[in-house]
């Protein structure tokens, strides 16, 4: 039983991760159609650029995670503007080749800057709580708590403020928001600040757990993409409860069947999802 | 033109003589048909199938197993290695293909990882992680007067591949300016549109990917046997996503496109090792550079440079 509840926790640690990264790309592929495959390539530069803040500069976790959250905000309306922006009327294909091209960039240069060893983050909030047989670190428990208090704020931000209104009116219908004057360029670019911000998030709060290194984006750009189809395109609640679900399947199977199989099993949710529901949980038909 | 280019393929052999520039040929050889075979299915279909590479990988490793735990002969092997991956892709395609547009192409990416991870950790069968070693090279071909066609030199090689790629262009350029061609490009028009005037759209859609994976499969089998040595990367999405970059880098629902693409990006990636930047970087603005001032790829910036410059070719 404690197993079971060990791994449980595990999943849920692990699908708030997912569940960032996987709303910041659903805010670029479900919103603005753009299968922004370098998601993964930003998410690793966010998790490197908080590990340069907090250990060369020496700045707290808190610190370190905003400001690489605000620098990779910049570093993602940069790549609109200059890649994607100029393939805006063009297919989704022509994107999805440039975004490619991202990754090569920014994988292989960080690859070459840092090498390809994996960084250890000095250790922070290492207290380990026991309850009932269950052991929990202190950073799982900041890393649920903030993906919760960032899911609520982007919530928020869409509801409630104007920008936000632009955003889910470009969703809905492109043409007509900007019929009724809406500035699309500009929604593009502060829906890519915002994804790429909740990238670096989710880097920065699962790297003092797991290792940084210069390819640990592919594993969960793959995963993202799946979460989103899972969930549904442009869902937002879909990124998130698929984000949970790819979570607790992943740690529930590598618990009870084999780790060597995990991909497999968190991979064939999504083809069973899509063969009883081709448009995935929360999809319009 | 056509018949330029294809008798100037045939004589390389004989004024090029370094071995490395044949390898790199056969390798372009290997790549242009299997970015051939996606392009049917992708930029004619208008399927996007993300699962292209594990075809590739399932023709390599079915080949490579059956000659080297059965001992069966190469020209039986290609047959049922192709043979293998049909069905396969059958099942795949029967699931796969009733999603659409974004839907297909991240579900058949699944697909494609779930069959690298199963090549992978199913040791007993395929080594795993080690690869398959010492896969041999097809046999000699017997010929009349007591002569035999070899596949000890490189130059043979060549020619076998370059005879498959040939085929394989010449079959896909049959299907396409065929009726059945026609279906497919109604389904990648307009799919409720052509099932409205009585098409079997499903039934295009898998025709055109199980072709696809046919001639995906049997690229597959002649890299298997050209190198010599297997390994689950051969499967990998990576694999899916280079092809994609050849198709569309040469241009997308065009015959000469995938070649292009496929020759072009190879030499470029070649030469790129010679320069001071990071070569993967380098390659990386030379794709976003291509996409971005060539609209449609190669093939598209050509046509519009044909229309600009008062040609009244093109479409």
């Amino acid at each position: 039983m404690s197993l079971f509840i060990q791994q449980v926790l595990n999943g849920v640690m692990l699908g708030s991760v997912y569940s960032l990264v996987a709303l910041g790309l659903t805010l670029e592929y479900g919103i603005l159609h753009i299968p922004n495959f370098a998601h993964g390539a930003l998410y690793m530069v966010g998790a490197y650029l908080t590990f340069l803040l907090a250990t060369y500069l020496g700045f707290n976790f808190w610190l370190a995670m905003i400001l690489s959250m605000i620098a990779l905000g910049l570093i993602g309306v940069l790549v609109e503007r200059l890649v994607f922006r100029p393939l805006m009327l063009e297919s989704p294909l022509s994107s999805f080749i440039a975004a490619i091209g991202l990754i090569f960039i920014f994988v292989d240069g960080a690859l070459n800057i840092f090498g390809p060893d994996f960084k250890r983050f000095p250790p922070t909030h290492t207290q380990v709580f026991h309850v009932l047989g269950i052991t929990i670190t202190f950073q799982r428990i900041i890393i649920v708590g903030v993906t919760v208090a960032l899911i609520v704020l982007l919530h928020l931000f869409i509801k409630k403020t104007t920008m936000g209104a632009t955003i889910e009116a470009t969703a809905q219908d492109r043409e007509g928001a900007q019929l009724v004057g809406i500035n699309v360029k500009r929604v593009r670019m502060i829906v890519f600040a915002l994804g790429t911000a909740l990238a670096a998030a989710a880097a920065a709060l699962i790297s003092p757990i797991h290792l940084v290194h210069p390819g640990m984006g592919g594993p969960v750009i793959l995963k993202a993409f799946v979460i989103i189809i899972l969930g549904g395109m442009g869902s937002l609640p879909g990124a998130i409860i698929g984000g949970f679900i790819m979570g607790l399947v992943e740690s529930l199977s590598g618990g009870y069947i084999s780790t060597a199989y995990n991909e497999v099993f968190a991979f064939a949710v999504l083809v069973t999802v899509l063969a009883v529901r081709p448009t995935g949980l929360f999809g319009a038909k | 033109m056509v018949l330029i280019m294809i008798i100037v393929a045939f004589t390389i052999p004989f004024f090029v003589s370094s071995r490395f520039i044949l390898h790199i040929l056969i390798l372009c050889c290997i790549w242009a048909m299997a970015a051939t075979s996606m392009n049917l299915i992708m930029g004619y279909t208008g399927q996007v199938n993300l699962a292209h590479g594990a075809f590739f990988g399932i023709g390599a490793y079915s080949a490579g197993l059956l000659i080297l735990k059965l001992g069966i002969p190469f020209w039986p092997a290609l047959i049922l290695a192709c043979a293998i991956t049909v069905v396969l892709g059958f099942l795949i395609g029967l699931l796969a293909l009733r999603t659409k547009g974004s839907y297909f192409a991240i579900g058949t990416m699944c697909f494609n990882v779930i069959v690298t991870v199963i090549i992978d950790s199913w040791e007993g069968l395929t080594e795993g992680a080690r690869g398959l070693l010492g896969i041999p090279r097809p046999p000699p071909i017997p010929l009349p007067f007591g002569k035999e066609i070899a596949f000890t030199s490189v130059a043979a090689n060549y020619y076998l591949i370059l005879v498959s790629l040939l085929l394989t262009i010449l079959v896909i350029y049959r299907i396409v300016h065929s009726m059945m061609g026609r279906s497919f490009m109604a389904v990648r028009g307009n799919e409720e549109l052509a099932e409205s005037l009585g098409m079997n759209a499903m039934k295009a859609k898998l025709l055109s990917f199980l072709i696809s994976t046919f001639f995906a499969a049997w690229a597959g089998v002649l890299y298997a046997t050209y190198i010599g040595f297997l390994s689950p990367e051969i499967s990998d999405y990576h694999v899916t996503f280079e092809l994609l970059t050849f198709c569309l880098i040469g241009g997308l629902g065009t015959m000469v496109g995938p070649l292009i693409g496929a020759f072009i990006l190879t030499i470029i990636s070649e030469l790129l090792h010679g320069i001071a930047v990071p070569r993967m970087v380098a390659y990386g603005f030379v794709l976003i550079i291509i996409m971005i001032f060539l609209r449609g790829g190669i093939m598209g910036g050509a046509r519009m440079l044909w229309l600009r410059l008062g040609g009244k070719g093109g479409r």
